[in-house]
């Protein structure tokens, strides 16, 4: 796909910067559980982390051992932090297999050996710039403290909220006092009936930056929306990790750096955040032959 | 809310066991090193554990050229273990030179550097451009990379073919490097292949390296791997490790052997010791806690304490008298 002169052309005039590096180094701890509440179809646990919550930045997450100590589950589930403050950690954990499942079943008193704050934030815009947040499922729960930063930093924030049923949906009232919230369901069990992407159409052309965490299809359909609006946008994308702290490299996507060339890219260490129009989505999964040391695999140009 | 945060480790003891072994001929004061690929170039492991009290940081195999590695998905958990198909991804070893050795070598961590190649002259390459480079104890030769001029043969199947890299190694590396080089277990006499690259002029073996292992996803009824056959490690493949360092500790008495394969624990490092290995390498269990390696060993001092050792070195062999 790449390679040919238009995509060049773009990759030139890429409008976003890298994410920051974060001010803090990461730290491994064993808390407790502090507070544990179903919302919808996910489990939110609070930590008792003071360490964790004093260094967290919005976008950043947490991995969990899960399981126990002498599991056979070997590699941490990295977790978005929802909110951090006054010493506490919260997160929203979906159960989908046997390791998130362990964790959304944690107890209030139950300890866990947690590793964070991980990864790189959501750079913010110039001071007062509006913006659009855009979560998707349990995603949503991750742009909490990016909207309060904005807000902070004299943003207008609209956040757009989504999810396949109402019962996945979360974080629509936390996000509503922060924010102008409009919410959609593929089902219409809740707010409008559409996609995020639907949504987001109608009101892009109202800010000047875009975010947004959610599955990797809607984090694609933003980037290139925004992209196409002439806007910087940036996603945290969740891609398979097995350590979450850059040792493995595991995690990797192809990324167009600074200098225009794409790399695989940890998103552990280099992103989660990463800018909307670095992330070759067309390419997951595969080795395009531009990738820096694809001709070291035997991958040539077309 | 009470907010209760404990160190990982807990408190710290002293035990009166001296740990200090050695690599070849090269002294290091801990017996527990990183594995390759496992900790990337040790960087990132910075705010979890003493990067200058662990035994040395083996570096992610290093190429001549930078590689980009496979695509993705890399990994499938397993039951205990791992699948992994990364491709050593890597700067090469110009990226290594400027950037990495010169960082743990500012630092005062000693560097034990993978190095890898599909033809013999890459490892002799690699081998000469890492002469005397400051911090740079020594090199473990990864030869489970593909033989380009043996119909893609890995190199440490077939004694010859290891032996043939690791004595090209040997006659160029700087003399104060020792050259162990790391066999793989997938072959049907391992005994054969240490003896041949220690004759070749191996100062010591790495073993383990992964198992060739397959997931297949039952919904997509395809392989989970991008790389479809990946390579299985963690405390899964424990038990073959130990036979493997056991059978050539017996063969080869005189071999140092630098022991690997799902160590997590300091039980687990001393099991190693015992059959034969006088260090140890923690891969695996690293992405479980990023604090493992300085954990297992001084879960290994308490170990060796409490079975009345004084030293590493007594210990090691001990299960075979
Ligand atoms: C940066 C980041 C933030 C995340 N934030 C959240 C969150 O806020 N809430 C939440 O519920 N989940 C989140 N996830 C996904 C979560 O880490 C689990 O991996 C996922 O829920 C799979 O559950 P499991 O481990 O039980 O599945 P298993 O199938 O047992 O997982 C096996 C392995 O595959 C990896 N894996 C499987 N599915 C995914 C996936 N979708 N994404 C990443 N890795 C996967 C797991 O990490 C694990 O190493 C996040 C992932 C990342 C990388
Ligand atoms: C993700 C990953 C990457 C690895 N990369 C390398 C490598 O570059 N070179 C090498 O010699 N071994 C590599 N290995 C093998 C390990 O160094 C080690 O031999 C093996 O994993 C067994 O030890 P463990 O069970 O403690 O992980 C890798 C293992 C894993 C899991
Ligand atoms: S998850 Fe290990 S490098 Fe990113």
């Amino acid at each position: 796909m790449t390679g040919d002169p238009a995509v060049m052309a773009i990759t030139a005039a890429l409008l976003t910067r890298p994410a920051p590096r974060a001010a803090h180094p990461p730290v491994q701890r064993v808390v407790e559980v502090a507070g544990r509440r179903p919302v919808g179809a996910y489990v939110e646990l609070t930590l008792a982390a003071p360490e964790i919550a004093e260094r967290a930045e919005p976008g950043q997450f947490v991995a969990f051992a899960v399981g126990g100590e002498t599991s056979g589950l070997l590699l941490r589930r990295s977790i978005a932090i929802a909110t951090a403050g006054d010493g506490e950690v919260s997160v929203v954990v979906s159960a989908a297999g046997p390791g998130s499942t362990w964790l959304t079943e944690r107890q209030v008193g139950d300890t866990v050996d947690v590793v964070g704050p991980l990864g790189r934030r959501y750079p913010m815009p110039p001071r007062g710039t509006p913006a659009l947040v855009v979560g998707g499922g349990y995603g949503s729960a991750a742009l909490l403290g990016l909207t309060a930063a904005l807000r902070d930093a004299g943003s207008p924030v609209l956040a757009v909220v989504g999810a396949a049923t109402a019962d996945r949906l979360c974080s629509v009232d936390e996000l509503g006092a922060l924010a102008e919230v409009v919410v959609t369901t593929d089902d219409g069990s809740a707010g409008r009936q559409g996609w995020v992407t639907d949504a987001v159409a109608t009101v892009i052309g109202q800010v000047g930056v875009v975010y947004a965490c959610g599955p990797m299809g809607m984090l694609r359909a933003v980037a290139d929306a925004a992209t196409a609006a002439g806007l910087p946008s940036y996603v945290a994308v969740e891609e398979s990790m097995a350590c979450g702290i850059g040792v493995c490299m595991t995690c990797v996507l192809p990324i167009v750096g600074e200098d225009g060339r794409t790399r695989f890219s940890r998103s552990c260490t280099e992103g989660p955040v990463f800018g909307g129009d670095r992330v070759r989505f067309a390419d997951v999964g595969a080795l395009p032959w531009d990738v820096v040391g694809a001709d070291a695999m035997g991958v040539v140009a077309p | 809310m009470t907010a209760t945060e404990t160190g990982v480790h807990g408190h710290k003891r002293r035990f009166e066991v001296d740990l200090r072994t050695a690599l070849g001929s090269v002294e290091v004061p801990s017996p527990v090193l990183t594995a390759s690929g496992c900790s990337a170039n040790g960087a990132e492991l910075e705010p979890f554990v003493d990067l200058t009290a662990i035994g040395a940081v083996v570096t992610k195999s290093v190429q001549l050229r930078p590689r980009s590695g496979r695509p993705t998905p890399r990994m499938a958990e397993t039951p205990s273990g791992m699948l992994n198909s990364i491709g050593l991804q890597g700067p090469g070893i110009d990226g290594l030179l400027s950037d990495d050795l010169p960082w743990l070598a500012e630092r005062g961590a000693r560097a034990f550097v993978s190095i890898a190649g599909t033809r013999v002259e890459d490892f002799a390459e690699l081998a000469q451009r890492l002469r005397g480079v400051p911090g740079v104890l020594g090199l473990e030769v990864n030869i489970s990379c593909p033989n380009v001029e043996s119909r893609g043969e890995v190199f440490a199947c077939d004694p010859v073919a290891a032996s043939d890299v690791v004595s090209a190694v040997r006659a160029v590396a700087d003399p104060a490097q020792p050259v162990y080089a790391k066999l793989s277990p997938d072959v049907t006499d391992i005994v054969s292949v240490a003896r041949a690259v220690t004759d070749a002029g191996a100062d010591g073996l790495s073993m383990i390296n992964t198992l060739l292992g397959l997931v297949i996803d039952p919904d997509t009824m395809r392989p989970v791997l991008g790389g479809v056959t990946g390579g299985l490690s963690g405390p899964a493949i424990r038990p073959v490790a130990l036979r493997c360092v056991w059978q050539v500790h017996q063969a080869l008495p005189e071999a140092p052997i630098l022991g690997m394969g799902g160590i997590r624990s300091g039980l687990d490092a001393l099991q190693f010791v015992l059959a034969g290995a006088s260090a140890v390498s923690v891969g695996t269990a690293v992405f479980n806690d990023p604090s493992a390696v300085a954990r297992v060993h001084d879960e290994l001092a308490a170990a060796l304490a409490q079975r009345g050792f004084a030293s590493l070195r007594e210990a090691v062999g001990y299960a075979h008298r």
